[in-house]
């Protein structure tokens, strides 16, 4: 999943250095087709996808609905890139902080910062987890289990703090050199995934459909103690490969990368990480996960184990690539996010605290259990902003490009804006929360509602 | 040395992806399949950072060269 993170930081992250922060990127600065699709395959295997797909299998759900529901889900999730994201993003050519800036002005921008910062120091810390899961195997400590909500052991807690100080203090520093060996190490990840896959695939000793089927009900059943109840479905799955990346596309997050792409038909790169990562990866995962319970009747989804019993040594160089590679980019953006806030504190140590709370988190295995949920949160949260932009830009803007760039906002904090965002948004966690509904769910009536209240509230402002 | 490093690296490639494949058809042992792309990782995380400093370097020295 993010997954939800950047390998891939040379189109993303803005620097101080000409990366079109404030300004439409130039046609000179377009970048051809092949940087978009070697950044979204890289970019959507990390660490989290060791986690996702063994979650799956702990979720009950059946090997038919993971095949054909993250078909359809990613399905979606491209075309949601293809058509919703890229066609803004190769006209207005802007980030998503400056365009919401236009709308919604700029203390509005902070707080959607802050909503954004937070929650990347939680999936941060989740991917700190997997790392720390590898790193403590060659010294033979006992990893958290599946129940554990708090650390298991104080030897488990100094690797999550040395894993998780490293990556801050080099995100602090500055990410150059890690952005650069994540691009190097994308291909490289991408097979040793897929030979995870492959190895675990034979450790399950099946010859066909139905007798994979039947290993597959199996561990659903070791995994639940008995139960073979699933808690997720086809449309669950179908929802839930859709939105794992909502804050991307319906979000908009990712015309800050598509604003450099010489056509919004690029938006197909974003195949090659929905199909290597959401599909490729957390299928082997899922797998790795199969073939530990058939082999060691053992049902802890820990990354780093899983991988060392199926690739050895590779295997627990790749979980500890994968999460600090991604761990560290995120980390780093949402220190942007909060130095936003506080622009008088240096990035250097906004940065640092940013990781100090990233890896407090890391010390609580709970969050990497619970990704599937959380990713599904971080989508309701934050895919609305997506609605506003995409809403404004079709019926307010009518399309124009130069119409935004010399938009003015009418204030500085858009009250508008403010309510068609969190009235929805507001809803949905009370029936995620209280309700009990999975949160997978709600990206998508959260940004039509949010969408249809801007233009409401907008119209109401406008003639008032 | 551009040429040796981009074997390198492609061989570093080959000998991750490979010996699972092996060992999907009874070709070889799980054992030797994870030394073997154990030397696969080695090579292409060594090979390949090196490589990509030769590109940035050519790049610098033709900067009009297309992406």
């Amino acid at each position: 999943m993010s997954d939800i993170t950047e390998s891939n930081l040379t189109l993303k992250v803005p620097t101080s250095s000409g990366e079109f922060e404030r300004e439409p990127v130039p046609q000179s600065e377009l970048k051809g087709a092949n940087k978009f699709w070697g950044m979204y395959a890289g970019e959507h295997c990390a660490g989290t996808e060791f986690m996702i797909g063994p979650l799956f299998l702990l979720n009950g759900v059946s090997l038919q609905n993971i095949f054909l529901g993250l078909l359809l889900g990613n399905l979606l999730a491209v075309l949601s890139w293809r058509f919703l994201c890229a066609p803004i993003a190769t006209q207005a050519r802007l980030t998503l902080y400056y365009h919401l800036e236009k709308i919604a002005g700029d203390k509005l921008v902070i707080l959607y910062n802050l909503a954004n910062g937070i929650l990347f120091c939680f999936l941060a810390g989740a991917m700190i987890t997997v790392s720390a899961t590898a790193v403590g195997i060659p010294f033979n400590i006992p990893m958290p289990t599946i129940d554990s909500v708090f650390p298991n052991s104080i030897a488990f807690v100094i690797i999550v703090l040395a894993v998780g100080s490293v990556i801050a203090i080099v995100a602090a520093k500055g990410y150059d050199t890690v952005a650069k060996f994540a691009n190097v190490a994308a291909p490289w990840m991408i097979l040793v995934f897929a030979a995870c896959g492959i190895v675990a695939f034979k450790q399950l000793e099946v010859s066909d459909w139905a007798a994979l089927n039947s290993l597959w009900s199996e561990s659903i059943v070791f995994a639940q103690e008995g139960q073979a109840a699933s808690s997720m479905s086809f449309w669950s799955v179908v929802f839930f490969g859709w939105f794992c990346n909502a804050a991307m596309h319906v979000g908009m997050s990712d015309l800050s990368v598509f604003r450099f792409a010489k056509k919004p038909s690029y938006g197909w790169a974003s195949a090659a990480g929905m199909y290597v990562g959401h599909y490729m990866a957390w299928i082997a995962a899922a797998f790795m996960l199969a073939a530990q319970i058939k082999l060691l009747r053992d049902a802890n989804p820990v990354p780093g184990p899983m991988a060392y019993s199926v690739a050895g040594i590779a295997g627990i160089i790749c979980v500890i690539v994968a999460g600090w590679t991604t761990a560290n980019p995120t980390i780093y953006r949402a220190g942007l996010a909060f130095q936003a806030i506080v622009p008088k504190v240096s990035r250097f140590k906004v940065t640092l605290f940013t990781g100090f709370i990233a890896t407090v988190a890391g010390t609580f295995p709970a969050f990497a259990w619970k990704l599937l949920g959380f990713v599904g949160l971080y989508g309701t949260i934050l895919a609305p902003i997506g609605a506003i932009i995409f809403f404004d830009w079709h019926f307010i803007r009518k399309g124009d490009a130069a119409r935004l760039h010399h938009a003015k906002p009418s204030s500085s904090f858009s009250i508008p804006v403010l309510l068609s965002w969190l009235i929805p948004v507001g809803i949905a966690i009370y029936f995620i929360q209280v309700v009990g509904i999975a949160a997978h769910f709600f990206p998508l009536p959260c940004w039509i509602a949010c969408g249809l209240l801007y233009l409401a509230l907008n119209k109401k402002e406008a003639t008032a | 040395m551009t040429l040796v490093l981009t074997i390198l690296a492609r061989v570093g490639l080959i000998l991750t992806i490979l010996p699972p494949t092996l060992f999907l058809f009874d070709g070889m042992t799980l054992s030797t399949a994870k030394w073997v792309m154990m030397l696969g990782t080695i090579l292409w995380l060594v090979a390949s950072p090196l490589l990509q400093k030769k590109h940035e370097e050519a790049a610098m020295a033709h900067p009009s060269d297309p992406l």
